[in-house]
């Protein structure tokens, strides 16, 4: 959750902090012989710790798949997890090479924090959830007026519930909490119709409520909440590495190179295909990049593609079952549009 | 003479008559106790209207229809919430406990090094038992092995790279094993530093004095939280880049110094209670500021003080989860962080990792506040009522 409060005392402690970044990451990394990744203390789907403790996500995904490009080896990861607070002086300090941790991309993080993202491995937004049994016959949030809504005190989510409300001359009453938990507790006895945060957020609540099957997230979106991973301002060949490991990614689904046909797409004919996996001769698109020229061979062969992770730890395959929506492939009607790798 | 007829004299004893059923007996004790007047009546149906209401729904719920065992959140979910549990059903989740256990107790500490921790466990008993068992000979010596030795040698089981020890970085230590040795850490530093710092409000030394006041009040006037938050967030952008600070380490020396002024203000109340005769008497004898101290003043002082000594040992003991805003895992840390864990998120898990973390606390906070009940008692020397 994204506090008013924590922006503010970013803004004033990181103008100070920016520029102290280090180049070369990559060596440094390369030298220590693994990627600190920082991840968040625990959200559904993204980074969250199963039963032997190994960290598994989305997030975390995209780390492995760095450490997979640059290593061969999906392990040679170290997770730090960060509170919403530390995040980024963390990233500055060095503490962690790449932060990915449902991190928003923003302006202000973008300048002013001396950040940079690499790119959007998930488009969030807020959005509503009602209990259809209760509120029947209701399938869009403008009809929400003059409904409780259950929303967490401090967050921009109370901010944006407002602005969307009163943009479109609605009456709400708002109950407040401060802990999730809490929220969670009074939506799901009935004390508010309605219940707002990020749209994955909810998805993920909705396993813990009484009844989920009653509970329907609603189509709108009313904020933009786009997901990524950060590295420090002013090291061009590191963010360069996370921009197109996040590329080879979608270019691997687009291209239908998966981790289960890898072994053929090696002989493929198909010059993308060949370019993507480093297999035409005298290529030097890895090389380039500091890394090898299998290197998007290595991130598929452990991670898999985008749609591969999306689908393991938040879509079909996991308990989440969130559907593709604006994160499917442009070609499919989503956002996710892989640069061209050549 | 004549002789006198005594036949209506007894000749032998009269047996003993059970006392009158209004003063013995169940009935009588339940009058007595429960039942004497109006008001003890009313108080005790709404007592047991309130046992009657809150223990069979608890024992139900966290026994009889709990769910044991389960490798996925199936198992402690409805069938409308997508498990197998019948609509309606309501039990503790201990299913998921028993999968994360491991976690809760050690946080990612490495499977194969886990030996490490059990012997640092194992050594830090056989030092603390004897030491809290008053008969058991040679105090001196066991005190200086377990503040002593044991930390070095639990420092480097724990952490490891030295002896071939493979190094286990701390963000992979977690759960009750760093609130045990926050806690350690936080009593076996506290103690001692806060005794000096109330000797040294009391001192009549002006640099000392100031030193001291400024320490206590500077400390007890900041939240911890807020100490753990500087020490997590502002302290590396003070250090030069690439230098990391360990964040255990900066939660330790906060924990620790935190909870010294504490316990110096609590140890200061135990010296004003002191009569002022003791002082002067002591220096009748002779004896030198130490040796007043250590054997008329403190000896005194610290007794009188032994529940507020013990309630700032259980403060500190569960403010230790207040790490968790810094991203370290305590016990009550790694429960709610496996919240997160969508294989196992159903209405029930946060509830049954809350309820499995309070009892784990129970335990060792009702531990302590027995023994320092225990250790009262026997330094009772004319105080107490």
């Amino acid at each position: 959750m994204k506090t008013v409060f924590k922006a503010l005392l970013g803004s004033a402690v990181f103008a100070v902090a920016a520029g102290s970044a280090s180049a070369a990451t990559l060596d440094d990394v390369k030298a220590k012989g693994h990627v600190q990744c920082g991840v968040s203390t625990g959200l559904a789907g993204f980074s969250a710790p199963d039963d032997k403790g190994e960290y598994t996500g989305l997030d975390v995904d995209f780390c492995r798949a760095v450490a997979a490009a640059v290593f061969d080896d999906p392990k040679a990861v170290q997770f730090s997890p960060l509170s919403a607070k530390e995040r980024f002086t963390a990233l500055q300090s060095g503490e962690v090479d790449i932060l990915s941790r449902n991190t928003t991309w923003t302006i202000s993080r973008d300048t002013a924090l001396g950040l940079n993202f690499a790119g959007v491995t998930y488009y969030d937004g807020q959005g509503f959830m009602i209990n259809s049994k209760k509120l029947q016959g209701i399938n869009s949030a403008l009809q929400l007026s003059g409904a409780a809504v259950c929303v967490q005190s401090g967050t921009t989510t109370e901010l944006n519930l407002a602005d969307y409300f009163k943009a479109n001359n609605m009456e709400y009453n708002p109950v407040v909490f401060e802990k999730l938990e809490e929220v969670n507790t009074a939506y799901d006895q009935g004390r508010c119709d309605v219940y707002t945060t990020d749209q994955s957020g909810l998805y993920a609540i909705r396993l813990t409520l009484s009844a989920p099957d009653d509970h329907i997230v609603l189509p709108e979106i009313i904020s933009k909440e786009p997901l990524g991973p950060v590295v420090r301002h002013g090291d061009d060949q590191w963010l360069d590495i996370a921009k197109w490991v996040y590329y080879a990614l979608l270019n691997a689904e687009e291209l239908g190179v998966s981790q289960a046909n890898l072994e053929e797409s090696l002989k493929s004919d198909n010059p993308e295909i060949r370019r993507l996996l480093g297999t035409e001769e005298g290529t030097k698109l890895g090389t380039d990049l500091g890394l090898t020229n299998d290197w998007a061979v290595r991130v598929i062969k452990h991670v898999g593609n985008y749609g591969e992770i999306f689908e393991r730890n938040v879509g079909a395959e996991s308990p989440l079952k969130i559907s593709r929506g604006i994160n499917a492939l442009w070609t499919k009607g989503g956002l996710q549009y892989g640069m061209p790798i050549r | 003479m004549q002789e006198h007829d005594r036949s209506f004299v007894r000749t032998e004893m009269v047996a003993d008559q059970a006392p009158p059923v209004s003063d013995h007996g169940l009935l009588s004790w339940l009058r007595r106790n429960l039942f004497a007047n109006a008001t003890d009546t009313v108080f005790t149906i709404i007592g047991i209207a309130l046992v009657v209401m809150i223990v069979p729904p608890l024992v139900q719920w966290a026994f009889i229809s709990a769910q044991w065992t389960g490798s996925d959140r199936t198992v402690c979910a409805t069938l409308a919430q997508g498990g197998i549990q019948p609509d309606g059903w309501s039990g503790a989740c201990w299913a998921f406990v028993d999968a994360k256990f491991q976690q809760f107790m050690f946080g990612r500490y490495p499977d194969e090094e886990r030996w490490r921790v059990y012997l640092t466990g194992f050594l830090f008993v056989v030092l603390l038992v004897p030491l809290l068992i008053p008969s058991v000979p040679r105090k001196g010596l066991n005190a200086l092995l377990l503040f002593g030795v044991f930390p070095i040698v639990g420092f480097f089981l724990l952490s490891g790279g030295a002896f071939g020890l493979k190094p286990v970085a701390t963000p992979l230590w977690g759960g009750l094993m760093v609130t045990l040795v926050l806690a350690y850490v936080g009593i076996s530093v506290s103690l001692p530093l806060g005794i000096l710092l109330a000797l040294g409000r009391r001192s009549h030394m002006p640099v000392v004095k100031l030193v001291c006041v400024v320490f206590i009040e500077t400390i007890r006037g900041v939240p911890l939280i807020t100490i753990l938050f500087m020490a997590s967030v502002m302290l590396p952008l003070f250090l030069p880049p690439g230098t990391s600070f360990d964040k255990l380490l900066r939660a330790l020396i906060g924990v620790a110094l935190f909870a010294s002024a504490y316990m110096a203000e609590v140890i200061r109340g135990g010296l004003q209670a002191i009569p002022k005769g003791q002082y002067e008497g002591a220096d009748a004898l002779g004896l030198s500021y130490w040796k007043k101290t250590n054997l008329i003043i403190l000896p005194q002082a610290i007794k009188l003080v032994i529940p507020g000594i013990v309630n700032t040992f259980i403060g500190l003991f569960k403010d230790t989860s207040l790490v968790y805003i810094i991203g370290m895992f305590d016990l009550l840390g790694a429960v709610r962080q496996n919240f997160s864990d969508a294989n196992w998120a159903s209405p029930q898990t946060p509830i049954t990792g809350l309820v499995f973390a309070g009892f784990v606390f129970w335990l060792f906070c009702f531990g302590m506040s027995r023994y320092s009940i225990f250790m009262e008692r026997r330094l009772d020397t004319g105080h107490k009522r």
